[in-house]
This record gives structure tokens, C-alpha cells and sequence, in this order.
């Protein structure tokens, strides 16, 4: 009987772990959406294909080696299907011996193969935060080479040293320090974003964007509604994301633990629209919708990093905290001329930090000193590492389309194919 | 045969069309157009960023109208276009040399 328990926990901590990473699966949606709404439209399908392209690179380059560096998992993660039992009966024994002696209440038991599923989709997360701020003018086929090797490799590394418990290259321990990023608010965010500026700095602002005299030109996104659709699919998508980094649904103490943290993480999110868009209001004097969606996104990565030990009262105001950074931060990075068209860097980047920054005043298990020095390993490392990646393809093939190219849109230079065609009056188009 | 085109508020379309009709008017063209004026742009804001708008969206408006019927034609829309307010547009009248209908081949005012 209660080998058919550990059975059932097995079943449900295995079902709930594939749920919810079909949920993150689904921020790869929103981030489209969000990014094609923000450019203008002789980009979109640029940004689209970007999108598409690295979810499918992001998944292949972890599968190959990404989660072998990360967790160990095996090159092609070779003995996933049985986790490296013999059969399906020895699988089965071995998993129940493991639950024995974790305890119904204790460690999470699930299926390996679950893990590698909801890992692979935080690392499209990662590399879908960098296409949003280089958007509109880099190569496609440059950024193409620069997710596979910050999928297969920039970002396994760093999870090695953080989730993955290794040494940063043999030198400390980031766990000793007490550092703790529950889902991911530096892990993924902030890498991300780390990334994303090492690509902007070599690639320049977009034409236009910038006056001489400096002043900073607005450059519209085509579609808002779009933007609007983007930003509800992540925070929807984010339940998965919190919600799935508690790990274990099995048993009362983590249900309700996977309850709270949903119940913060949407907290938080309303605490950084109410927040960006008051804050918008007072600055600009009118209610700029792009703000509100951005306070959404950044109040979501605020809580990130802790969404199980806040209060629902302190989780909106983490949030909030993080929707008021990251109007100030776009404000700040438009002034030092780094043109981040969908806001990607103060989204994740700077308001990563305040994620982190944020854990221990709820947390007992983490310390200020911990997170910063897991802040600044992630960021040094993720930094430093695409710099060099970003230009080296800058030194083979170039980042940046031509002025040419840019004026007419990336969509006709390197896809071939508009995305709202009809207007052409070509043969078929119904006109 | 008179050609009237006249520029107007966007909101003002219905009103127009139907002043047209009453008067006899058998058909309008309407395009949407933009263009600046007296009224100039206005400035928007786009995350923190204000920038002008210099062409406003108006509603083009043109009439193919027999010589007498010209002067009600450009009272009509005078009257049912004007908001009082600037940007309410302008009217133009041009002479046209012929009409055909392609249905039927009629020409000339038989064809308006």
C-alpha cells in the first residue's frame, strides 16, 4: 500500500512538473507577441522568426550538451529514458527505494525526463529576453550563431554554479555564501539581459533613435494590442515558472507552498502595473500603456527570485518596487543612448537585481552578501563571456544589417517576406 | 461637368454624405488622406519620448456634379462640414472634360 502511495506521488509530482513547464513553454508566445507588437511593422517578421528559431536552437543545443554541463545529465542525454535503469521494473524499484528514503513528506521524486523538459524551457526564456533588445536591426543568421552558444553553453554554466550547486570554476561556492534565486530572477532574467547588452553595446542604437543634440526620438510599436496579448501570455506563463521551481506538489506542506507562490507571483505583477503606471502618469502626464506592460513584466521577475517566503502584501510590493525601477531605468538607459526597443534590459537586467537584492528581507536562508555575489558572477560571466562571443560573429560576419537594409526592414533583408502583405496588389493577394 | 473635392474632418463624413444626398448628389468617392494645414500636428508620447505628428488624418471627399448643380454641391458640404473649430478642411472645384459609365457607355452628365 504504501509503495502504491510513493506511486501516486511519483505520478503527480511527475504530471504537476510537465504542466507547468508546458506553462513556460508558453512564455515563448508571449515574448513573440510582446516583441512583435513593440517593433515597427517592417520587422515583424524578423522578430517572429527569431523567436520560433531560438526556442527550437535553445531546446536542441540543451538537449545535446547544455544539461550535461548544467546538471550532469549525459551528452544527449543518453540514459534519460529509464534514468539509467535497465527496465521499466528496475526503474520502478529504484524510484520507490528513492521515495522510501525520502520520506513521503521529503525530497521531490519525479521523472528525470520531466526535469529536462521544465529545464530546457527556462533556458528559451533566457535567450528570448535578448531578442527583444537587439530587435529591428541585427542580422537574423548573427543572432542565430549567438543562441546556440549562449544556449549550449553561457547559460549552462552559470546554472551549473547556481542550481546545479557546482564551484565556479573550482574557485567558491555560491550556496555557501547564501545565495538563493528561487526561479530565477538573476539565474535567468538578468542573464539574459546581461547578454542582451553585450549585443547592444556592439550593435548601436537604430537609426533615428538617437538626435544629435540628444535628444531621444520616440519610435512607436506597430501593434499595442499584440504587446498587450504578449504580456498576459507571460503572466500566465510564469505561474509555470514560480509555480514549477517549488518542484514537489505531492504532499500538504508543498501544495500549499505551490498555492502561495502563485497566489505572490500574480501579486506581484499587479503591484508593478499599478505601480509603472502611476508612476508614468506622474512623469509624462498621460497613461503610456507600454509602461503599464513593462510594470507587469518586471514586478513578475522581481518575485522571481523569492515568490515562496513574502507575505501576498510584501510580494506586491516587491513587485511594485520593481514596476517603479524599471520606468526609471528606460528613462535612464534611453539617456545613455542604449536603445533597447522593448525594454528587455530594465525588465530583466535591472530589475533582476532587485529581485535578487529583494530575497533576503523575506528569506532567512539567504544573505545581501550572498546575492550580491551571485548578482555580479552571473552578470561578470554572462557578460563578459557574449561580449566576446557577440564579437568574434561581428568580426566573421557582421551584427547589423545595413542602413539600407534597416530603412526598408529586416523583414525584406532577411526573411524575404513582409508580414501585413496585403497592400502590395500582387497577383493572389485578393486585391 | 465639376469636379468637387473637398478635405474635411474625419468625424464630419456622415454629416457630409448625407447633405450630398439630399441635394442629388448620385455618388461620392472617399479616401483617407493625410496632410497638415493651418491646424499643424500635435505631439504624442511614446514611453517618455514626445514626438509630432505632422500630418493629421483627414477624410477626402470627391464629386463629379453637373455645372448647375456646383454651387449647392460646395454650400452643402460648407455647411455640414464646419465644426467652427480649425482644421475644419477645404473645398475645390475643378472642371472635367468627360464622363463615361462603364456599365452602359452613357456620357457626360447622363453618366454622373
Amino acid at each position: 500500500m504504501e509503495n502504491h502511495i510513493f506511486e501516486l506521488q511519483y505520478a503527480i509530482d511527475t504530471f504537476y512538473f510537465l504542466v507547468m513547464g508546458a506553462l513556460v513553454m508558453w512564455m515563448a508566445a508571449g515574448f513573440a507577441m510582446l516583441e512583435a507588437g513593440l517593433v515597427r511593422s517592417k520587422n515583424t517578421t524578423e522578430i517572429l522568426t527569431k523567436n520560433v528559431v531560438l526556442f527550437a536552437i535553445a531546446c536542441t543545443a540543451y538537449l545535446v550538451v547544455g544539461y550535461d554541463i548544467m546538471y550532469d545529465g549525459g551528452v544527449f542525454l543518453k540514459d534519460i529514458a529509464l534514468d539509467g535503469a535497465a527496465n521499466a521494473d528496475a526503474l520502478t524499484a529504484t524510484v520507490l527505494a528513492e521515495s522510501a528514503k525520502a520520506g513521503f513528506g521529503g525530497d521531490s521524486v519525479y521523472s528525470n525526463a520531466s526535469d529536462f523538459f521544465f529545464q530546457v524551457v527556462f533556458v528559451a526564456t533566457a535567450m528570448s529576453i535578448v531578442s527583444g533588445a537587439v530587435a529591428e536591426r541585427m542580422k537574423l543568421w548573427a543572432f542565430v550563431l549567438f543562441a546556440i552558444v549562449m544556449t549550449a553553453f553561457i547559460y549552462p554554466m552559470e546554472g551549473n554554479w547556481t542550481w546545479g550547486g557546482g564551484s565556479v570554476f573550482g574557485m567558491y561556492n555560491l550556496g555557501d555564501l547564501g545565495f538563493s534565486d528561487f526561479a530565477g530572477s538573476g539565474i535567468v532574467h538578468m542573464a539574459g539581459a546581461a547578454a542582451a547588452l553585450a549585443g547592444v553595446l556592439l550593435l548601436g542604437a537604430r537609426k533615428g533613435k538617437y538626435g544629435p543634440n540628444g535628444e531621444v526620438n520616440a519610435i512607436p510599436g506597430a501593434n499595442l494590442p499584440l504587446a498587450t496579448l504578449g504580456t498576459f501570455i507571460l503572466w500566465m506563463g510564469w505561474f509555470g515558472f514560480n509555480g514549477g521551481s517549488v518542484l514537489k506538489l505531492g504532499d500538504i506542506a508543498n501544495s500549499n507552498a505551490v498555492a502561495m507562490v502563485f497566489l505572490n507571483t500574480n501579486a506581484a505583477a499587479a503591484g508593478g502595473v499599478i505601480a509603472a503606471l502611476v508612476i508614468a502618469r506622474v512623469l509624462f502626464g498621460k497613461a503610456d500603456l507600454t509602461m503599464a506592460l513593462n510594470g507587469a513584466l518586471a514586478g513578475l521577475v522581481a518575485i522571481t527570485a523569492g515568490p515562496d517566503t513574502p507575505s501576498p502584501l510584501a510580494a506586491t510590493l516587491i513587485g511594485a518596487v520593481g514596476g517603479a525601477i524599471v520606468v526609471f531605468s528606460i528613462l535612464t538607459l534611453d539617456k545613455m543612448k542604449i536603445d533597447d526597443p522593448v525594454g528587455a534590459i530594465s525588465v530583466h537586467g535591472v530589475v533582476g537585481i532587485w529581485g535578487l537584492l529583494a530575497v533576503p528581507l523575506t528569506n532567512d536562508g539567504a544573505t545581501f552578501s550572498g546575492q550580491i555575489a551571485g548578482g555580479l558572477t552571473i552578470f561578470v560571466w554572462v557578460f563578459g563571456a557574449s561580449f566576446i562571443t557577440w564579437y568574434v560573429i561581428k568580426l566573421i560576419m557582421g551584427i547589423r544589417v545595413s542602413e539600407e537594409e534597416e530603412f526598408e526592414g529586416t523583414d525584406l533583408s532577411e526573411c524575404g517576406m513582409e508580414a501585413y502583405p496585403e497592400f502590395t496588389g500582387s497577383r493572389g493577394s485578393g486585391l | 461637368m465639376k469636379l468637387v473635392m473637398a478635405i474635411i474632418k474625419p468625424f464630419k463624413l456622415d454629416d457630409v454624405r448625407e447633405g450630398l444626398s439630399e441635394i442629388g448628389v448620385q455618388g461620392i468617392t472617399v479616401t483617407e488622406v493625410k496632410g497638415f494645414g493651418r491646424q499643424k500636428g500635435h505631439t504624442e508620447l511614446y514611453r517618455g519620448a514626445e514626438y509630432v505628428v505632422d500630418f493629421l488624418p483627414k477624410v477626402k471627399i470627391e464629386a463629379v456634379v453637373a455645372d448647375d448643380l456646383v454651387e449647392q454641391v460646395i454650400e452643402g458640404i460648407q455647411k455640414s462640414a464646419h465644426s467652427g473649430k480649425i482644421g475644419d478642411g477645404k473645398i475645390f472645384v475643378s472642371s472635367i472634360d468627360q464622363a463615361v459609365r462603364i456599365r452602359t457607355g452613357e456620357s457626360g452628365n447622363e453618366a454622373l
